[in-house]
């Protein structure tokens, strides 16, 4: 069972990998991270993607509380929410094959960024099963490279998950 | 805090020309493990935050295995390590270690101080993030130009720490579930550990437990959280438990465990532990709650505040005699035993609890002898029985000594040791010497890495591959290299004068002890077994 994660952690140095180690320490199966800042400099949000039974996530979930820089996790996988992820796939299109490859393009909503004698950079964004099914269109061409980025999340509607604290604010 | 141990170093010169005249008192050890382990063995004596002091790189790697075992038991240290300068960092400088990155799983928090400013705010954080919640050690790196910089200090008003959540009260609705349970129970069973030692529980768990008339078992962290001697103390559970403790977990509609972790060594295997019991389980992290067992009851709170909401909710007093019956049945039918003649350790335990009316500190190393020592000597302070119980350390032992006899000046604090875990930190006599600390060394010598050895005849075919110490050298000669005094004893006759000459001795002693060789600690649950399906003992018991 996939479920989504979002995470408020302060932005200090190490947080990544304090929680990545995590993962790899207590042998949880990350299938993505991606992280960034958010509206306050001081604050970064991770979007997590995370695998595992109820158990799992529920530990990972406290495992990851119990980090002094985490301010708050949030498991939005069955909350209304946007999932984007962004993917480059080089492939290789030489020009007999460039019309075929330009109505997936067209058809995903994705652009060309890039083009080269025999090869094209396409570049996507969506959610994972778009992402996935473009991706698998193009492998016929011949894939050479793939770059993604991870998914990141926002709820739908007004709702923020904004900065309630897990702790007071003091420590206390 | 009025004690630091440590060893200087080029990035911590600074800090120790300053040391030198502060207020503070700095204990010089031979080696930074022992300083670590030192620190950890005076927060466990004292309740009060352990400190020591290494240098960068090779200083600061030593400390590691002091930081990783003090991690695993929940006790609050501090570790302040030198760093290069901060223009020198991450260009493998000499003696550059990423400290921070290495101790990063064993530390509750660890920081890289990079401007002056920051250090007072860094300190008063560290502290109050190793000793509060739920405790454990924090590193704080600091690179040895910061050392020599001037700022104004400012003690910060409020710490801004959005994330640490360390207070939390039992929830009301949660406590009067426990409170009904242990209200509706037949064969109630309280079951202690570290947290209780941690949060100064014992009190509470007497009251409950004498009060509901509900008998208890303990973790080797729990040990001394409750009288041994109490008529309704039933013993050690897990690997090395006693029968009446394992039995009782098997047997028990409701157990209430209370600042423990349900390590592997207690649970034997998960699936098969406790089964006919609901569980109640109060801890302070959030985390220990469904980690290994499945809590009905689950108490997020400090042991002590969380029995004190129960026995706030609990109506009158209890009453389980058949359930304390059957306990007592089991405890008369095996008790613990070991055969006669011979040199035995447990008659050298048991001489050594009479000696010393049970009132003494007792440190262990690791291996076959700390089991003995849990189970013959028994105690009823807590912070009297220090012991590697989740790491596992050998080697722990002596340095751990030396912080409580710098802790409880005025009390008998003994080591029981092997001669495997003993040489592990031999270098400490030097320390014990320097400022003589007054620790009673008693060295179980069986000439092998004895639990090693007890392993291989069980489950090794009796093949002792390297379990044999060839070349142990004459630790009575040792000893007197470095000005301690010493006894050797051979037979059990000597046993009680050499124990009465080590403790009227006014300083440090040690005694070496040539115990039977192949004695075996019993009863033993095989690892991944069944509680109640024990080895017991072969010849004696
Ligand atoms: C640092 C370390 N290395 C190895 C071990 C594995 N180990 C556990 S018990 C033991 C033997 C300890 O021998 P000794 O101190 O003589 O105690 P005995 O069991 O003989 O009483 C060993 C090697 C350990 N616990 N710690
Ligand atoms: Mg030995």
């Amino acid at each position: 069972m996939k479920r989504t994660l979002s995470v408020l952690v302060e932005n200090r140095p190490g947080v990544l990998s304090r929680v990545a180690g995590l993962f790899s320490r207590r042998g949880y199966n990350i299938d993505s991270l991606a992280v960034g800042r958010t509206e306050n400099p001081a604050i970064s949000r991770m979007t997590i993607v995370v695998d595992g039974d109820e158990q799992i996530i529920e530990q990972v979930g406290k495992q990851l509380n119990k980090l002094i820089d985490v301010i708050k996790i949030s498991d939005i996988t069955n909350d209304p929410y946007v999932g984007r992820e962004l993917i480059l796939i080089k492939v290789n299109a030489d020009p007999s094959v460039r019309g075929e490859i330009m109505q997936i393009v067209d058809i995903f909503r994705a652009r060309i960024v890039d083009i080269a004698r025999n090869s094209l950079i396409i570049e996507a964004t969506g959610d994972a099963d778009k992402i996935d099914a473009i991706e698998n269109s193009l492998r016929p061409f011949g894939i050479r490279e793939v770059v993604r980025t991870g998914k990141i999340a926002m709820l739908r509607g007004a709702k923020t998950r904004g900065m309630e604290a897990s702790g007071n604010g003091t420590g206390e | 805090m009025d004690t630091v141990f440590g060893i200087p170093g080029g990035s911590v010169l600074p800090l120790y020309h300053e040391l030198a005249v502060a207020s503070i008192r700095h204990i010089l050890t031979r080696h930074e493990q022992a300083a670590a382990h030192a620190a950890d063995g005076y927060a466990r004596a004292s309740g009060k935050p352990g400190v020591c002091i290494a240098t960068s790189g090779p200083g600061a790697t030593n400390l590691v295995t002091g930081i990783a075992n003090a991690y695993m038991d929940s006790i609050p240290l501090v570790a302040i390590t030198g760093q290069v300068s901060v223009a020198m960092i991450g260009r493998d400088s000499f003696q550059e270690a990423d400290i921070t990155g290495i101790t990063l799983p064993v530390t509750k928090a660890n920081y890289l101080v990079k401007n002056v400013h920051d250090l007072a705010a860094t300190i008063h954080e560290a502290f109050y993030i190793a000793t509060t919640g739920r405790p454990g050690p924090v590193l704080i790196d600091i690179p040895k130009d910061i050392t020599t910089q001037r700022a104004l200090f400012r003690y910060p008003p409020k710490l801004h720490l959005p994330g640490y959540r360390c207070k939390v009260q039992p929830h009301a609705l949660q406590v009067a579930q426990a409170a009904a349970a242990i209200g509706a129970a037949e064969k109630p069973l309280l079951f202690i550990g570290g947290g209780v030692i941690t949060s100064g529980a014992h009190e509470e768990v007497r009251q409950l437990a004498e009060g509901q008339d509900i008998p208890v078992v303990m973790s080797m962290m729990g040990k001394g959280g409750f009288p041994e001697t109490h008529p309704l103390f039933a013993g050690m559970v897990g690997m090395h438990g006693t029968a009446a403790a394992n039995y009782a977990m098997c047997e028990t509609d409701l157990l209430i465990g209370v600042g423990v972790r349900f390590d592997d060594r207690v649970t034997g295997k998960v699936e098969a532990f406790a089964p006919k019991a609901k569980i109640i389980h109060i801890d302070i992290d959030a985390a220990e709650i469904g980690k290994v067992v499945q809590a009905h009851i689950p108490i997020v709170s400090d042991a002590r505040q969380g029995l004190a909401a129960i026995l706030e909710k609990l109506p009158g007093k209890g009453e389980h005699q058949a359930w304390r019956q059957q306990i007592r049945r089991w405890q008369e039918e095996n008790p613990l035993r070991y055969e006669k003649g011979g040199l035995k350790p447990q008659y050298v335990l048991e001489e050594l609890y009479n000696l010393t009316k049970g009132q003494a500190i007792i440190c262990t190393d690791v291996g076959q002898h700390q089991m003995w020592a849990v189970q013959y000597y028994p105690l009823s302070r807590p912070r009297t029985f220090l012991s590697s119980c989740g790491l596992g350390t050998m080697g722990f032992g002596v340095p751990a000594a030396m912080g409580a006899a710098v802790a409880r000046p005025g009390e008998t604090v003994v080591v029981i040791t092997g001669d495997g875990s003993f040489q592990m930190n031999i270098q400490e006599l030097a320390t014990i010497s320097h400022y003589q600390l007054p620790v009673k060394i008693i060295i179980m010598n069986n000439g092998y890495l004895g639990m090693v050895r007890q392993w291989q005849e069980f489950f090794f075919d009796r093949r002792y591959a390297y379990s044999e110490m060839l070349g142990n050298p004459d630790f009575v000669k040792v000893a007197e290299a470095y000005r301690i005094p010493g006894r050797l004893v051979n037979e059990s006759r000597e046993v009680v004068p050499a124990l009465e000459e080590a403790l009227a001795a006014e300083g440090p002693f040690l005694v070496d002890v040539r115990i039977d060789r192949e004695e075996n600690v019993y009863p033993m649950v095989p690892p991944g077994g069944t509680l109640n399906k024990m080895v017991t003992g072969g010849k004696g018991a």
